[in-house]
């Protein structure tokens, strides 16, 4: 035996290598793209007159902060993130409320809210425009129109909203995916108790099933809000990011001016706007993760 | 008694109504693959049409479809099989192992995801031209492995710390290395966990849109970018888009009923068990 020291060492140097494939690529895709994004931002640089780049300085910042796409692309975002956080929060929690009930096909109906949440994001995104809110052939309007109240041109009109609507109903199944099965986890005798002391449906939800909720209803939203940031699927499909400006996020920007404009100084500058703003949301989701990763110990 | 049955009836009809509701989409795309084109933009919507199978037909026998859907299939199973391959052996080490660091390593993995992937956009279309992945299933593969690659690790570090560390210590007395230990013990252990993430990344995979759209053309362009090419206004080919979007939906809805019961675990990054 030559005693546990050495032992140690070895395994340390094992499992250095059992890391180093997951954590080196992963080190190599956060640091130089980052990297790259940080020079480019700096540089005057459009893919449409090479070897004309030069070094810039903040003017690619400057040019964006001051001009009115930025700021527009910005509140679209929050806007967009904001409302469908709202809807799916709601609509996921009174759902898994429902489902959490028991009743005849409550699987199969379990599954048929879930379902949105594994048609491609192009494919939900093209269903709604075109077979839903299209102003004169979709579904809605021939609802509306037969209510006598005309039709709605929902990407004319309210396109953020529209594009709200449909993100909502592909993220509200993840809602559901997470909040059910922690109200599954609450404890049955609790709940029996609180009926048995006379508590009704409401003061049952209230005072029992959504303090339980709090804590797996701010992991959803952190998670979403991650995803939400960066939209871009569903309105290169529907709008294109018009009428104007009128649903344009950040992403669709920097897409715009990056590789429609092909201005990589500009298109770089919005991305690193980009990255601070969903690393002030992270942040919070980070150390509620790691509290709950102590929590397991 | 009866107040119970009402409520019983009550939860049922408000359950598959909102249910269906919510499918409803879902649910007209796949009627509406079964129209003629016609039939598919009639006002009032037609509910009650004779069925044909003329769209499906027409999707399968366009070249370019199958060669997107192979381009899907590929490019999903590259990324998933990569990401596991390279994700095994960390999450072996850090559930069996755990040494100081493991808890900030995990950590760290995670935080990789909340880059948005918008914000590296210009500086990786510029080094996958530069190496000439552009337009590949190659590239789409090595960015959608390191897209998943965290939940990957996340994943089977929390299946595998279920493995009782007993089984592999007998195994170890009894003179396996670990290569062994993990291939002949572990692995056939973890089955049915490592099969739950392969479905989770396989689903990512496929769904993908943002780097498929901006990082391939015609080559390597899988479903998602062909179902985008349907937006473009001047053709009204509704009945066909839901046949085309039908087939590239229905086999990740399969997935998805089959794995439902796990996908929780990898899409909360354990947050949620």
């Amino acid at each position: 035996m030559t005693g546990a020291v050495p032992a140690r060492q070895a395994r340390t140097i094992r499992t250095t290598a059992l890391l180093a494939p997951s954590v080196f690529p992963l080190f190599l895709w956060m640091v130089v793209p980052l990297a790259m994004t940080l020079w480019f931002s700096l540089e005057r640089y459009n893919l449409l007159s090479p070897g004309k780049s030069a070094f810039a300085g903040v003017e690619n910042y400057r040019y964006l902060l001051t001009g009115r796409a930025l700021w527009v692309a910005m509140g679209n975002t929050l806007l967009l993130v904001g409302l469908v956080l709202l809807i799916t929060l709601v609509a996921g929690t009174l759902l898994a409320v429902l489902l959490d009930r028991e009743f005849p096909g409550r699987k199969i109906c379990r599954f048929l809210v879930i379902a949105p949440f594994f048609v491609m994001p192009t494919v939900s995104a093209l269903i709604w425009k075109n077979m839903l809110m299209n102003p004169v052939f979709g579904m809605f309007s021939s609802v509306t129109r037969s209510l006598g109240l005309g039709a709605i041109d929902f990407f004319a009109r309210m396109p953020l909203v529209a594009i709200a609507i449909i993100v909502a109903w592909e993220w509200t199944p993840f809602a559901v995916l997470i909040l059910l099965p922690a109200l599954q986890s609450l404890n049955r005798d609790q709940k029996e108790a609180a009926r048995l002391d006379g508590a009704g449906v409401l003061a049952l939800f209230y005072h029992i099933e959504l303090p339980h909720l709090r804590r797996p209803m701010a992991v959803v939203a952190m998670i979403e809000t991650i995803f939400f940031l960066s939209l871009f699927a569903e309105i290169y499909v529907t709008t294109g990011g018009g009428p104007g400006l009128a649903s344009t996020n950040l992403a669709y920007l920097i897409f715009r001016d990056a590789l429609l404009n092909w201005d990589v100084g500009g298109g770089s500058a919005g991305g690193v706007i980009a990255i601070i703003l969903a690393n002030m949301v992270s942040f919070f989701l980070m150390r509620l993760i790691g509290r709950n990763l102590e929590d397991q110990r | 008694m009866r107040t119970r049955w009402q409520v019983r009836l009550g939860l049922t009809l408000a359950g598959w109504t909102v249910a269906l509701g919510i499918f409803f989409p879902i649910l007209w795309m796949f009627l509406t693959s079964f129209k003629t084109e016609i039939a598919a933009v009639a006002t009032p919507p037609a509910v009650l049409f004779k069925p044909t199978l003329a769209n499906y037909s027409a999707v399968l026998q366009r070249a370019d479809y199958v060669q997107f859907a192979i381009n899907s299939v590929v490019v999903s199973l590259g990324s998933t099989l990569l990401a596991l391959a390279l994700a095994v052996p960390a999450a072996y080490s850090m559930a069996f192992f755990p040494g100081r660091h493991t808890r900030d390593i995990l950590l760290w993995m995670l935080s990789t995801k909340m880059l948005p992937p918008v914000g590296v956009l210009v500086p990786i279309y510029l080094l996958w031209r530069n190496l000439g992945l552009l337009d590949t299933r190659a590239g789409l593969v090595l960015i959608d492995s390191i897209g998943v690659l965290p939940i990957v690790v996340w994943m089977l570090f929390s299946f595998f710390r279920e493995v009782p560390i007993e089984i592999l210590e007998a195994s170890r007395m009894d003179g396996a290395t670990e290569g062994q230990e993990l291939l002949h013990i572990l692995l056939p252990l973890a089955m049915p966990g490592i099969a739950a993430t392969a479905l989770l990344c396989i689903i990512l995979c496929w769904n993908e849109a943002f780097w498929s759209l901006n990082l391939t053309t015609v080559k390597a362009a899988t479903l998602t970018a062909f179902t985008a090419s349907f937006s473009s206004p001047e053709g009204l080919f509704w009945a066909k888009l839901s046949a085309a979007s039908t087939l590239a939906t229905a086999p990740i809805l399969i997935f998805g009923w089959i794995g439902q019961r796990h996908l929780v675990r990898g899409l909360s990054f354990g947050a949620v068990k």
